[in-house]
């Protein structure tokens, strides 16, 4: 039986964090169809033809989905689960928020963060932060999982998929959109960067923020993350954290500039491939997952930096 | 209509609904500065003579609904969990933050998120409460479920991921952390809230607190006692360390760090 990917939209344009989950799905079922849901969405939905291996994009064109409110989506979901083995979404703000709901309608056990796919019915997710790894296999009649968008490769472009346009569902009219506060950036998105820059409280304002760590991400072409206490802090919006309840990174290059290394926030970086640490303290616990540990004073090593790289 | 109690006039000119009973579901979990060890055998993480608490995000539940009661929108916190006999411990840590009456809904086995949210329905269809604030995420399964499951299960709304509530007359309104910053929404009630860990800073319990929550009612039932089917959907196979990264090396310059970043591994 075929697996339902849920589509992500943002803006009017398909996410990348959809073909990270098009490639789970994959290894659960050859048969892979995705759901694009919103107002407009056409050029979604043509983004997610274009994806090799997917049988078909159901397309539905209505504005109850636009801000992804949980129940109206939820809704639409559990209304097409019939046909499908397994329903597949990235563990995004979107996924974590929509598919638990989903699965409880369907009487299921979600499996969150999958990291690896085994079998169709057996996956590998982190819990305690990551600091054991659960391998889990689901008697459930439907599998509803969402991935770890930094664990699977993105699928192939280059498909051609056939769009269906299927009718929208009601909206039980639990919860209505008021606003939203996006943080505009230039900078690559943090989930999909192949270069993350952070810094942590010991860069002790916004305007430290602003002068050493983001005219380097911009030279490196990096996405800016920070740990949890530089958030809490106000010197960089909420969603630049990284770690266990924030988000999980796995870049080519990780930058971890005055952050200490706590558990939690090993658990959103150590997968990266190269791991750079700056940090005054030489017992700072960053340096045990460290690839390259600079001993220094962020505020002496980073002009520096900045100032070397052209 | 329910009868108001002396609130100011900025709650009083609000409808029906103003004053809220409130559910703080809570669990007991390994604390969050221990570093687990998973057992040799691989079938669990060793939790013998480890720190257990309050699951951070439910204190910060907790100290919301306290918060509620304490501007005169809610009049009574109910807090419950789902565990051994050991989770008193943490519904006392709530009841001396402040919450009123705490309810011990006793088993000694691992109760998945789907199962403790049919549980937490059974506990709501008792105690009626308008507005149901969990934690996003328990730190020891790392599920983000509960919350969601509990509002499908209801057929209520959801505010998962908040940062900041408000009461709006009728509805609430439930500022949310999403990815790219932040989204508000107005949920109907009764709702459902996840609370994300810019919602509130928990207060500590002080000494005098803790000694009057030990006179708080706390009841204890049993899982039978609610009819709920409990039993697991996901498999457990086994429990396993991630593969560690072994500590590099110290460079002693940025020039040096430059170097090896351009010719050792071509990041740059
Ligand atoms: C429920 C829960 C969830 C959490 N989730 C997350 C999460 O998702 N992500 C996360 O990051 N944290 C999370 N945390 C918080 C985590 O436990 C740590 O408190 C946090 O990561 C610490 O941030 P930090 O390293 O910036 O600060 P600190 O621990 O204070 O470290 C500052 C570091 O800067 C160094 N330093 C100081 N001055 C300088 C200087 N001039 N130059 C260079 N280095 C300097 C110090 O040596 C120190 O190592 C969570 C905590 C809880 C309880
Ligand atoms: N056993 C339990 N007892 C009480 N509350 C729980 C229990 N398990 C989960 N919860 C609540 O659900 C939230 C999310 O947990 P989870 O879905 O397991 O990540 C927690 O923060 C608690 O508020």
């Amino acid at each position: 039986m075929a697996v339902l990917v849920i589509g992500d939209v943002r803006g009017g344009a398909l996410d990348g964090a959809t073909l990270k989950s098009v490639t789970a799905a994959k290894a659960i079922d050859a048969d892979v169809d995705i759901l694009i849901a919103g107002e407009g969405v056409d050029a979604a939905a043509a983004s997610a033809s274009d994806i090799v291996g997917v049988r078909k994009v159901l397309r539905v064109d209505d504005g109850v989905y636009d801000n992804n409110l949980a129940e109206p989506l939820a809704d639409l979901i559990v209304a097409l689960a019939g046909d499908y083995a397994a329903i597949v979404k990235s563990a995004t703000s979107v996924g974590k928020n929509v598919l638990p709901r989903v699965a409880a309608l369907l009487d299921v056990m979600q499996v969150s963060e999958v990291t690896e796919i085994l079998a169709a019915d057996t996956f590998v997710r982190p819990t305690y932060a990551g600091n054991a790894m659960q391998t889990v296999k689901s008697n459930d009649r439907v599998k509803v999982i969402t991935v770890r968008v930094s664990s699977f490769d993105a699928a192939q472009l280059g498909g051609s998929a056939p769009t269906e346009a299927i009718d929208a569902r009601g909206n039980p009219e639990l919860s209505c959109f008021v606003g939203e506060e996006l943080t505009n950036s230039e900078r690559p998105e943090l989930t999909g960067a192949k270069i993350v820059i952070s810094g942590g409280r010991s860069l002790g304002s916004s305007e430290n923020f602003m002068e050493l760590i983001f005219p380097l991400a911009d030279k490196l072409g990096a996405a800016v993350g920070a740990s949890r206490a530089a958030v809490d802090a106000g010197y960089v919006p909420n969603d630049y954290q990284v770690g266990q309840t924030g988000k999980v990174v796995a870049p080519e290059l990780y930058i971890a500039v005055g952050i200490s290394g706590a558990i939690q926030h090993l658990a959103g970086m150590k997968d990266s491939k190269v791991i750079v640490a700056i940090n005054s303290d030489e017992e700072a616990p960053i340096f045990h997952v460290a690839d390259y540990g600079l001993v220094a004073d962020l505020f002496e090593a980073l002009p520096e930096l900045n100032d070397a790289l052209c | 209509m329910r009868a108001r109690k002396g609130f100011g006039d900025k709650q009083a000119s609000s409808e029906k609904g103003d004053i809220m009973k409130i559910l703080v579901p809570v669990k007991r979990v390994i604390d969050y500065n221990v570093k687990v060890r998973v057992r040799s055998d691989e079938t669990g993480v060793d939790l013998a003579n480890v720190k257990m608490s309050m699951n951070p995000f439910d204190e910060i539940a907790t100290e919301e609904a306290i918060r509620l009661k304490e501007v005169g929108i809610a009049t009574e916190v109910v807090v419950v969990s789902i565990g051994p006999e050991k989770a008193q411990d943490q519904i006392r840590q709530s009841l001396a933050m402040g919450a009123d009456r705490g309810l011990l809904i006793k088993t000694d086995e691992m109760v998945e998120p789907l199962a403790v949210a049919k549980l937490l329905k059974a506990v709501v269809e008792e105690e009626k409460p308008d507005l149901v604030i969990l934690g996003k995420q328990a730190i020891d399964d790392d599920s983000n479920q509960t919350g969601q499951m509990l509002a499908a299960l209801l057929g209520w709304g959801q505010g998962t991921f908040a940062s900041k509530l408000e009461k709006d007359g009728d509805a609430l309104k439930v500022t949310r952390e999403i990815d790219g910053g932040l989204q508000t929404i107005a949920l109907k009630l009764p709702a459902i809230v996840t609370t994300d860990l810019r919602l509130n800073e928990p207060r500590y319990a002080t000494l005098p607190n803790i000694m009057k929550a030990k006179k708080k009612p706390l009841e204890i039932k049993a899982v039978d006692a609610y009819g709920v089917d409990i039993a697991p959907r996901l498999e457990i196979l086994k429990v396993t360390e991630p593969p560690t990264r072994q500590a590099g090396v110290k460079v002693d310059t940025v020039a040096d760090l430059i170097g090896k970043l351009k010719n050792e591994v071509g990041v740059l």
